[in-house]
């Protein structure tokens, strides 16, 4: 009955991939979204260049929830440069969805956010695709 | 028991002004409904363009505690501002700025008169937020001292709660709170004890809770407050909208307000003080009106209220609120609380057959038209977006009151909250898309 709360996304959410914590992560960003409470903390380990384990724990949306196990995924293995060319648009693919409101779109990239935080080694990224719209 | 006026409908005057006066002098409706005699929400919607604009599905508003809607007559009385008179006020001396001038000032004795103060007593601000920040700074800056304490409630919005925080970092200042029963409402036993020490200075604190709905007894708190020499600081942002306030019986020093959820438009709001208190204290911003004088290095004060608003105020605004306030009398205060009062009732009825809801906030008969609660399993924003779905608009998230979803140990929650406008049938659609939300996220 709905576009926005497909199947694998309702899946991601109930069943979250890359879901816990590292002990002694090489890096730990948290993030929130103020909107609506979206929460999200993910330790990272690196080892040559890449992304050797992550993993996401929080508390939001099914949307916000969804992206960060879709994302976390998709980026265990893959090398920083590529994790640092990540885009919006990337997101929406994974989720599979062609656009997002406003105020939606902010609980989908909060994962984005995170993940480049941890690629720059910034404690916060800041999202100016995001901003610019 | 708070001490409300109620007074005979329709009390309102000045329906001859040229601006805002399009509100038949008629009560809406004889048509009972909803244990409401006198009073008929299905004509007071038709009043309500929004609700008549074509779109997919009809619109279920159910967000008035965010922001109201606008009847035909508000959005006339701006647009008639604006065609026939618009120009700066208190200035020019040519006609249609003494016109401007004049309905400005109207639309503050009609203000005044809706909450029985002076109108030297009304300051209009940008909305309750700077009317806040103006009793925080202002008179906040100017009477409290270091290691003088503040005491405020968990269940603030945060326009009530920050300003007060930014105040208390600065001067030293501790920040005390009245806390919540299990019910959240505030525990006044606690009261005494919070004020024994005689450091509390001001109490501020919200009338009615944005979130869980709890109408707070503010004549027994400022007794109580007063007795012990603190001022009283009352945010009325829910309440003057959907019940008959009266600044005096109240027995706050000061009362903040705003338009936009009292059937106004957005950009004012407006700041009641008692007037040898904002005779006393000094201006909040510098610069053109609020001056009787002017050197090069050194400013006098203009008189009040102009004393507190400076550069080019929000006329047309003004102008909208004063209609919207002739408006609401013209309905009756007392007709409009009793209404949103029933629908939360009959909300919180049918919310407690839909499985897996949780309500927040005291019994119906405690709480003004705000009923917050939270789906076992599922996120708010997943709640509000299948909501909106079916065209029903609620709000989803922490309502601007963080700490007291700490305090209640949830993250965020969904709200409905209603108006004069608000039917029955909008809750039938609220509750047929809590099944579907339930449905849906229960495979």
């Amino acid at each position: 009955m709905d576009s926005l709360f497909r199947d694998h996304i309702l899946d991601h959410y109930r069943h979250p991939r890359c879901h816990g914590t590292i002990e002694r992560p090489d890096a730990r960003v948290e993030d929130a979204n103020p909107l609506c409470g979206d929460r999200l903390r993910m330790d990272f380990r690196f080892a040559e260049g890449r992304v050797a384990e992550v993993r996401f724990s929080g508390s939001g949306c099914s949307i916000s929830q969804a992206s960060a196990s879709l994302l976390c995924e998709a980026i265990e293995g893959k090398p920083l440069e590529d994790v640092k060319a990540l885009t919006r648009q990337d997101v929406l693919d994974l989720l599979g969805l062609d656009e997002l409101g406003p105020v939606r779109s902010k609980c989908a990239m909060l994962a984005l956010k995170t993940v480049k935080a941890a690629a720059y080694g910034m404690a916060t990224w800041t999202d100016d695709e995001e901003e610019a719209e | 028991m708070l001490r409300l006026r109620l007074s005979p409908t329709g009390a309102s005057g000045d329906t001859g002004a040229p601006v805002g006066a399009s509100v038949g002098a008629a009560p809406r409706g004889a048509g009972a409904s909803n244990g409401t005699p006198g009073f008929d929400p299905r004509r007071v919607k038709a009043d309500f363009p929004i609700f008549a604009t074509p779109r997919p599905r009809p619109l279920i508003y159910l967000d008035s505690a965010a922001t109201s809607q606008k009847p035909q007559a508000v959005l006339d009385a701006m647009s008639r501002y604006y065609t026939t008179c618009n120009a700066n006020i208190h200035r020019g001396v040519y006609g249609i700025a003494e016109e401007a001038t004049a309905l400005y000032e109207d639309a503050r004795r009609r203000f005044a008169a809706f909450v029985n103060a002076s109108p030297r007593e009304i300051v209009f601000t940008r909305n309750s937020t700077e009317a806040l920040n103006l009793v925080a700074r202002a008179w906040g800056g100017w009477a409290l001292r270091a290691g003088d304490a503040i005491l405020l409630t968990p269940m603030e919005h945060h326009s009530n709660l920050v300003p007060w925080q930014m105040l208390a970092a600065e001067k030293q200042l501790e920040l005390r709170f009245i806390p919540l029963t299990g019910s959240g409402e505030l525990d006044l036993d606690a009261l005494p004890k919070l004020l024994a020490d005689g450091r509390v200075k001001v109490v501020s604190f919200v009338h009615v809770s944005n979130v869980l709905g709890t109408v707070n007894p503010v004549a027994e708190i400022a007794r109580v407050a007063r007795q012990h020499g603190a001022t009283v600081v009352v945010d009325a942002s829910q309440s003057a909208a959907h019940m008959k306030l009266d600044v005096r019986a109240l027995g706050a020093d000061f009362v903040a307000c705003t338009s936009h959820k009292m059937l106004g438009p957005t950009g004012i709001g407006v700041l009641w003080g008692r007037r040898e208190l904002l005779e006393a204290m000094p201006p909040f911003l510098g610069g053109g009106e609020m001056i009787r004088t002017v050197s090069l290095t050194e400013s006098t004060w203009n008189e009040l209220p102009w004393k507190f608003e400076a550069g080019t105020m929000c006329i047309a605004e003004a102008v909208g609120l004063g209609a919207a306030v002739t408006y609401l009398e013209s309905l009756g205060m007392e007709h409009v609380f009793a209404h949103d009062r029933a629908l939360a009732a009959t909300c919180m009825a049918r919310l407690a057959e839909v499985p897996g809801v949780r309500l927040l906030g005291p019994p119906a008969d405690r709480r003004g038209g705000v009923v917050a609660f939270t789906v076992d399993g599922v996120h708010p924003h997943d709640v509000a977006t299948v909501l909106d779905r079916n065209g029903v608009c609620v709000r989803a998230g922490h309502h601007c009151a963080m700490p007291l979803h700490d305090q209640l140990g949830v993250p965020a929650s969904v709200r409905a909250s209603f108006h004069c406008y608000s039917l029955p049938e909008d809750v039938d659609a609220l509750v047929t898309g809590l099944h579907q939300v339930t449905k849906l996220f229960a495979r």
